[in-house]
């Protein structure tokens, strides 16, 4: 569909869809699909852990989230590490036991934390903790950024339904009413 | 230059920012207490105006923040960024230094929001600018407007996309 109106909506969709890259919870098929850009060392980002949770309960198999990475790195400090962290558990295979822990544990994120974090996962937490430190997924999180800034993000955490841009509040109902929405529109918004 | 007095405040709000093909009006604003910035002095270069409702608004991710985290994409298209809000410059002092900001903030303080006057993105009702971005191009041409709703945060792809169309532009000529 082509849009006519001025080329700012351009910048509510999601530039990267969802893809085989992403960290994804639920099947990719569903009919809704939530993605947040999130920060591991934001406060708002912490609570929207939980508001994630009870969305995920509330919708079951018709929902699927998706985690991308958005650290504001010049005001939270370890919030690049932390990322850095997910992805590689996430290397792993134990991508959302990280993002859980981390989240879990927004004060706690220095390399130390990290290396027990992966250690209680049953990960070789030195290794983990030398990769981040050799910047190997730095890219793979800058790459994230970029999407982000592409799509529109506009602060942490920017949440996207059905890969548009959510500007509501970030509440349970008024969350689950927008989720709602979209699954009746349908995936056909273009 | 003394900046132009300021119009009267018209009673609805209108969302009709100066557009794209108009000159961006020449001003020069408080940084600092005791630094000016004018508008005229970037020429040669592209600059972003983002003008914003207030400092300190309670969210981390805000939208100067979220601009000094993107600075580099664009002083990668070689573009100056600079925020106005009404605030004053000692306020702006303390958010600059509070989200260590590494781009100017001007006080359109005085008189009252004359500048976003000037482009047309004052809320007389409220008291302060709309959040709306202008990107102006070398030649002191705006190329590129937009508002948005107070409340929204429009992020920076809009900005980005107007500097790449600059950029094709100089290319083509």
């Amino acid at each position: 569909m082509k849009r006519d109106i001025s080329d700012n909506l351009e910048s509510e969709r999601l530039s990267v869809p969802i893809g085989k890259r992403d960290h994804i919870q639920g099947k990719p098929a569903a009919p809704i699909s939530l993605l947040e850009y999130g920060d591991y060392e934001c406060p708002h980002c912490g609570s929207a852990h939980q508001l994630v949770k009870l969305l995920r309960e509330a919708l079951g198999p018709d929902l699927c989230f998706v985690y991308r990475n958005f650290p504001l790195t010049s005001i939270h400090p370890h919030a690049e590490q932390a990322a850095e962290a997910a992805e590689a558990a996430g290397a792993r295979g134990r991508f959302w036991e990280m993002h859980d822990a981390l989240f879990e544990n927004q004060d706690a994120l220095e390399e130390d934390d990290l290396a027990l974090y992966a250690a209680d996962l049953g990960l070789d937490a030195n290794q983990l903790v030398a990769e981040v430190e050799s910047g190997k997924y730095r890219s793979r999180v800058h790459a994230d950024v970029q999407s982000g800034i592409r799509s529109g993000v506009n602060g942490t955490p920017t949440f996207f339904i059905n890969e548009l841009r959510y500007d509501g509040p970030f509440e349970p109902e008024a969350m689950l009413a927008a989720l709602r929405q979209a699954a009746e529109l349908g995936a056909e918004i273009l | 230059m003394k900046n132009p007095p300021a119009p009267k405040a018209p009673k609805t709000t209108s969302s009709k920012a100066l557009s794209a093909g108009v000159p961006a009006p020449d001003f020069a604003l408080h940084s600092t207490p005791d630094q000016t910035v004018r508008l005229s002095e970037f020429r040669g270069m592209p600059v972003i105006l983002a003008f914003y409702p207030a400092d300190w608004s309670p969210v981390c991710g805000d939208q100067m923040t979220l601009y000094n985290e993107i600075l580099p994409e664009f002083q990668a298209h070689g573009a100056e960024l600079i925020g106005i809000s009404v605030d004053g410059v000692w306020c702006h002092a303390a958010f600059s230094r509070n989200r260590k900001l590494h781009f100017p903030l001007l006080a359109d303080f005085e008189p009252k929001g004359a500048i976003a006057r000037l482009y047309n993105v004052y809320r007389g009702a409220e008291g302060v600018s709309e959040r709306a971005l202008f990107v102006i191009d070398a030649e002191g041409i705006i190329r590129w407007s937009f508002v948005s709703p107070i409340g929204v945060n429009p992020g920076a792809a809009g900005i980005l996309s107007a500097l790449e169309r600059l950029e094709t532009k100089k290319e083509a000529a």
